[in-house]
């Protein structure tokens, strides 16, 4: 963790959901909402189609900043703004860029998370731990 | 409305399981085994299997239910989106234990002919640490 300094890029994540992820995660999250399962019912309400679960992709936002500070134990504090929304199968890519490393070694990193040329997590705010 | 500022919700107890975690953290994609196997996870100096740190949605889900769905907010769930949400975390949770939440309305505000609605949720395992605080921020569109 103290290796990480202002400017430094965290690794990227890249990740696609594919066609039945919303189904896998309204099950383990518990958020049945059907504009994330029911095609026909995200249609009816004016969406393209079954959009992401905005909470999923902000997971693969924490999973980046997880993932490069070594484990589950680093994540202190994380925010996101949601945009636009995410679809199935086409790629997210988690960016993330260390904004400023304190006294005590906390690490803060801008990240955000996008998908085809649209930013769909915005103003990610994360602090690692050292 | 906004004089339900403050207001506060019956507190969930969420019982954390190991099926619950693996099941949520194969659904986000996560490959580290502190997630998925419980003997590593005792390995690595951990009681029982580690939930990521996102799993506070999971357990802070049947709480934040009546908020969402309380008559006195009359959130308008066909113009309602997830506008924002932060998350600053304590000890990790670990299967076993057991997790007490509370949410409360942090602010109510309009700007523009949007409605801003903010709920806080505060999560507290069974030794009284605080696991999770939430901030989620909606927005019903005008």
């Amino acid at each position: 963790m103290s290796a990480f300094e202002p400017g430094q890029e965290l690794p990227e994540l890249k990740v696609t959901p594919d066609r039945h992820l919303t189904v896998r995660y309204a099950g383990a999250s518990g958020d049945f909402n059907p504009i994330h399962i029911d095609e026909e019912f995200a249609k009816q309400v004016g969406l393209p189609g079954r959009i992401l679960h905005g909470l999923w992709t902000m997971a693969q936002v924490a999973r980046a900043q997880t993932e490069a500070a070594g484990g589950p134990h680093a994540l202190q504090r994380l925010s996101v703004g949601f945009r636009g929304m995410g679809v199935l199968e086409q790629e997210i890519v988690v960016t993330s860029k260390v904004r400023a490393v304190d006294e005590d070694g906390t690490v803060h990193v801008d990240t955000e998370a996008t998908q085809a040329g649209t930013t769909i997590v915005r103003r990610g705010d994360a602090e690692l731990r050292p | 409305m906004s004089d339900a500022v403050g207001k506060a919700y019956p507190p969930t107890l969420y019982a954390v399981g190991r099926e619950k975690i693996k099941e949520y953290a194969r659904a986000t994609g996560e490959a580290n085994p502190l997630h998925l196997d419980h003997e590593a996870a005792r390995a690595a100096g951990y009681a029982d299997l580690v939930a990521p740190p996102m799993f506070a949605v999971v357990y802070c889900g049947p709480a934040m239910g009546p908020a969402y769905f309380d008559p006195e907010l009359e959130i308008d769930f066909a113009r309602l989106v997830h506008g924002g949400q932060e998350f600053k975390w304590g000890p990790l949770v670990v299967a076993g234990d057991e997790i007490t939440t509370v949410v409360s309305v942090k602010s109510i505000d309009e700007r523009a002919g949007n409605g801003f609605f903010t709920f806080e949720s505060v999560s507290t395992n069974q030794d009284g640490h605080t696991v999770s605080v939430g901030t989620w921020t909606n927005v019903v569109r005008a």
